[in-house]
């Protein structure tokens, strides 16, 4: 009910506006050309000078900000790819560089373990022979000792049996005689001394 | 004068009488606004332009935005054979908005609300594009009045129906703007005047209604000098590349 009658008085009140607007209006004051010639002569004047100031001095300074930004920003895009590219082949030649290395650094392994195994091989080689150089040597003399022993002892066995004598008895006996005695004895007892 | 919704429009001398002439110049609230949206215009476009910082600021932005805007809408609508008319569009749309938008503070006085200021743009265009269609073509600009692949019975209807619509160019320009801009004007006025006379029990409908509509000026005005500027580049693009 309240709203009916809230719209009832805003439906009526348009009625007494219009009455009351149409008492005062006087037509369109843009039909009124008292200030025509004035609106003209202001208007080209206005537009005129933005006009000249615009296209003379503003429009070129920000049609050339404009044409600097993007060729700036189109070479800092070439700059950029450009480094990349750089970047991307320094990255390579590193990668490269680190491969090589590593290849030359196992074949330098390599040749330095055939190196040490070459120089071991060629050391064992020489000692060995030295080594049956000498044992050949000492056999040698081993040899040569035991062929001059039986001599040796023949002797010392005359010469001692001589000075024996000649304590025991007092007399001088011939050596010959003793070293046939001797040569006979280590003949016959040869074999139980060198039992070879 | 508060009451009626047409005095808004009225236009009133602002200090002495000036007359070369017979003609009276006298500055007037015309005058005041016409001179206030094209130093703001320069103002804004001056500082936008005066820095050329790779990071644009607020300004700067708004008046690249701008440039970039309209000859957008330029390269669109006629090609790149109209770039030396850009200054001229560019200053009639930024015109035509500063002016219309001024429109919209309480207490204004709209420009572009008299048909006296459009028509004299929209006469200005008229003129200067078929002068232009004649200097590019020569006689050859009438061939705009006979449409290709028409059957030659309807062909004088057509001319004439094309010499009419090209004729009445400038009105429907101006008319458009012009009317527009009061209407919507009046319009507030009027839902304004209700407000008042409604008081406070039955205010605040139109009130309301006031506020809507303010949005919708707004988006109007915008609009208006888009309309505008973008049918000077149709005008422009008939008379830069004759089609028929």
């Amino acid at each position: 009910m309240v709203k009916k009658i809230y719209f009832q008085s805003i439906f009526f009140s348009f009625f007494f506006i219009k009455e009351a607007f149409a008492a005062e209006s006087g037509g369109m004051p843009q039909l009124n050309p008292e200030f025509w010639v004035s609106q003209i002569f202001w208007l080209v004047l206005t537009f005129g000078i933005m006009y000249l100031v615009l296209s003379k001095l503003i429009l070129p300074k920000i049609s050339n900000n404009l044409e600097s930004r993007k060729s700036q920003i189109l070479e800092n895009i070439e700059a950029a790819e450009k480094q990349r590219e750089d970047s991307d082949a320094k990255l390579k030649e590193y990668d490269e560089i680190i491969s090589k290395s590593k290849l030359e650094a196992n074949s330098i392994f390599n040749q330095a373990r055939e190196k040490a195994l070459k120089d071991i091989g060629a050391k064992r080689e020489v000692l060995d022979k030295q080594i049956d150089n000498e044992i050949a040597e000492a056999e040698k003399e081993i040899d040569a000792l035991r062929k001059n022993a039986p001599d040796k002892i023949n002797k010392i066995a005359i010469e001692t049996s001589s000075e024996l004598l000649q304590k025991l008895i007092g007399a001088e006996v011939n050596n010959s005689s003793i070293s046939a005695i001797v040569d006979d004895l280590s003949k016959r007892n040869g074999d139980k001394y060198y039992g070879n | 004068m508060a009451a009626n919704p047409m005095s808004q429009f009225d236009v009133y001398r602002i200090g002495p009488e000036i007359k070369v002439g017979a003609f009276d110049i006298s500055f007037t609230n015309a005058s005041l606004f016409m001179i206030l949206s094209t130093v703001s215009i320069l103002l804004i476009f001056n500082l936008g332009s005066k820095k050329n910082s790779i990071l644009p600021n607020k300004i700067q932005l708004l008046a690249e935005l701008s440039y970039t805007f309209v000859s957008k809408m330029i390269s669109d609508t006629a090609g790149s054979k109209a770039k030396p008319y850009f200054a001229f569009i560019f200053s009639l749309f930024m015109f035509v908005l500063f002016c219309n938008m001024f429109g919209m503070i309480p207490y204004t006085f709209t420009v572009t609300s008299h048909i006296i200021v459009t028509f004299v743009l929209a006469a200005f265009i008229f003129i200067g594009v078929t002068v232009i269609g004649f200097i590019k073509h020569g006689f050859g600009y009438l061939k705009l009045f006979v449409p290709s692949g028409v059957p030659a019975v309807l062909l004088p209807l057509i001319v004439v129906i094309e010499i009419i619509s090209y004729l009445s160019r400038p009105i429907s320009l101006s008319v458009r703007l012009f009317a527009n801009m009061m209407a919507g004007h009046t319009m507030m006025k009027v839902f304004g005047g209700f407000v008042i006379s409604l008081g406070i029990v039955g205010g605040w409908l139109p009130l309301s209604f006031s506020v809507a509509l303010t949005g919708l000026e707004i988006l109007v005005a915008f609009l208006q000098a888009y309309v505008f500027a973008i049918l000077t580049c149709i005008y422009l693009n008939d008379a830069l590349n004759l089609h028929h």
